[in-house]
């Protein structure tokens, strides 16, 4: 495990503060090249960029699921990176829903009609509802407050927000495409990898 | 018989070759061009500015080159399109392949600026160069007892990338109800601003029905059959439930995924306004080919 440790060595060096400061110069250059149309912001900047935050959203959700399973698997320990990984991917699905709401729908009644009407606006929206408490919750005075055990059992909301981000995703293409299908697939492989890890603790000894 | 629907705008209103390219330059040091498009307000022939070629070129859907709207024209280059010959069989008198030169030598090609509304509620303008469809039907002869007009993509599977995931159930196949079919509003395309119409957009030869949503209008054809049964439908096979064989453009019935009460018009940008989808989307004249028919049942 020696290119675990090297890694770790680096990765401790590197404050998790970096992963706001990626995640904002990202989004902030999406938005400019949509602004004035560049590369795949061409023609429909809107859509693009509805996906482009929905979509980057979806690749934190995952790499947030893996921290856990990365570690035991490889010693490789990114557990210092996941609350602002968690709280990045928060912020992407905000920036989704601004989207959506202001640039493409255009009205709150709109926004209404699509939630209620489209199965695949609900269980997004349900994913993002989730979602809040837990960015809300993602600071240390919080788990403080709430007691760890409560904090740690009220985040595991992550799992059916993450698993219902994928469904949105899935239900939303046409035809059959590939990639919200590997996104839904990897997530709820990460889920079930904590059931699978968790029953075998139960086991007596 | 070509000239039966005519444009309220004329040839000299489409925008010269000089601009089409990129419209934004124009925009930035003029005025004048955008003038047809803003004193047309809501009348439904009014606001027929034409997108320009690129925006019509590179925003594409043509799942057999891929699911994403830039991939038919990332790789629509590598479909053959020359020699083309179209099967036509069925209920026709003059049944055979036809080259395709020969099968529209002696028609008219005209200019139709139409609409274009995607079932994803997105519209575009395109100033198409076509054949009434009419006229090709009636050079190969319908005999009478034919009720429908199906049609069928080409499929070259080396050449295409989604065909190749099988995306959907290829080839894909389209259809419409004889009347439909020969309305003048119906147009087989060959060309855009009076260039060879690209690969991405249905080279060299595709249906316009700009009544219908645009998965209606079936590229790149290589069979037209006559037939007295409704055919199967691509999109209607993939999902029923969402795609009926007519899919008129209609504001007042929702598609599961898609509002289509409103749209967005393809070059506002960014902050591009919806705006309301028209009915028949903006062809009334149609109307009439459904009397007798409920629409919310017949989608």
């Amino acid at each position: 495990m020696a290119i675990a440790q090297t890694m770790n060595g680096a990765l401790r060096r590197l404050p998790a503060w970096t992963i706001y400061i990626v995640g904002a110069v990202y989004a902030v250059w999406e938005f400019w090249r949509a602004l004035n149309q560049i590369g795949p912001y061409l023609v429909e900047p809107i859509n693009v960029l509805e996906r482009a935050y929905g979509e980057i959203a979806l690749i934190l959700m995952v790499v947030g699921l893996m921290v856990t399973p990365l570690r035991k698997l490889t010693g490789v320990n990114l557990i210092k990176f996941r609350r602002a990984i968690g709280v990045t991917a928060f912020f992407f699905v905000l920036a989704h829903f601004l989207v959506f709401a202001i640039l493409d729908v255009q009205s709150v009644s709109r926004v209404w009609e699509e939630v209620v009407k489209r199965p695949y606006v609900t269980v997004g929206m349900l994913s993002f509802l989730m979602l809040i408490p837990l960015a809300v919750t993602s600071n240390n005075m919080s788990v403080r407050k709430m007691g760890a055990a409560a904090w740690r059992k009220m985040h595991k909301l992550t799992y059916p927000a993450a698993i219902l981000g994928a469904v949105h995703y899935l239900w939303l293409v046409k035809g059959f495409q590939l990639e919200p299908i590997i996104y839904l697939v990897a997530i709820l492989g990460l889920v079930a990898v904590r059931y699978v890890s968790l029953e075998r603790q139960k086991q007596p000894a | 018989m070509a000239y039966r629907w005519t444009n309220t705008l004329t040839k000299a209103d489409i925008t010269p070759k000089a601009a089409y390219f990129n419209r934004r330059q124009i925009l930035a040091g003029t005025v004048g061009l955008g003038a047809i498009g803003l004193a047309g307000g809501a009348s439904a022939q009014g606001d027929l500015e034409p997108n320009t070629l690129e925006e019509i070129t590179s925003y594409n859907n043509f799942y057999e080159f891929g699911t994403g709207k830039g991939d038919p024209a990332a790789n629509a280059h590598q479909l053959q399109t020359s020699p083309w010959s179209i099967k036509v069989d069925g209920m026709v008198d003059n049944p055979g392949d036809y080259a395709l030169d020969d099968l529209l030598a002696g028609l008219s090609v005209e200019d139709r600026i139409y609409r274009f509304r995607c079932v994803e509620a997105w519209s575009m303008v395109i100033p198409w160069n076509g054949i009434e469809l009419a006229d090709i039907l009636n050079k190969v002869g319908v005999q009478s007892g034919a009720k429908y007009v199906a049609f069928e993509t080409v499929v070259q599977p080396e050449n295409m990338i989604g065909v190749q995931r099988r995306v959907l159930d290829f080839p894909y196949v389209e259809g419409l109800r004889l009347d439909e079919a020969m309305h003048p509003l119906s147009i087989m395309a060959t060309g855009i601003y009076d260039e060879p119409i690209y690969n991405q957009n249905g080279a060299p030869i595709r249906l316009v029905v700009p009544w219908k949503y645009g998965f209606k209008s079936i590229k790149s054809i290589v069979r037209i059959t006559l037939t007295d049964v409704e055919p199967p439908t691509s999109w209607n096979k993939a999902n029923p439930r969402e795609y009926g064989f007519y899919s008129n453009v209609n504001p007042t019935v929702d598609h599961p995924r898609w509002s289509q009460a409103s749209e967005r018009r393809i070059g506002g940008g960014l902050f591009a306004q919806r705006q309301d989808t028209l009915m028949f989307n903006g062809y009334p004249e149609v109307a009439s080919l459904y009397e007798g028919q409920d629409l919310s049942v017949d989608i």
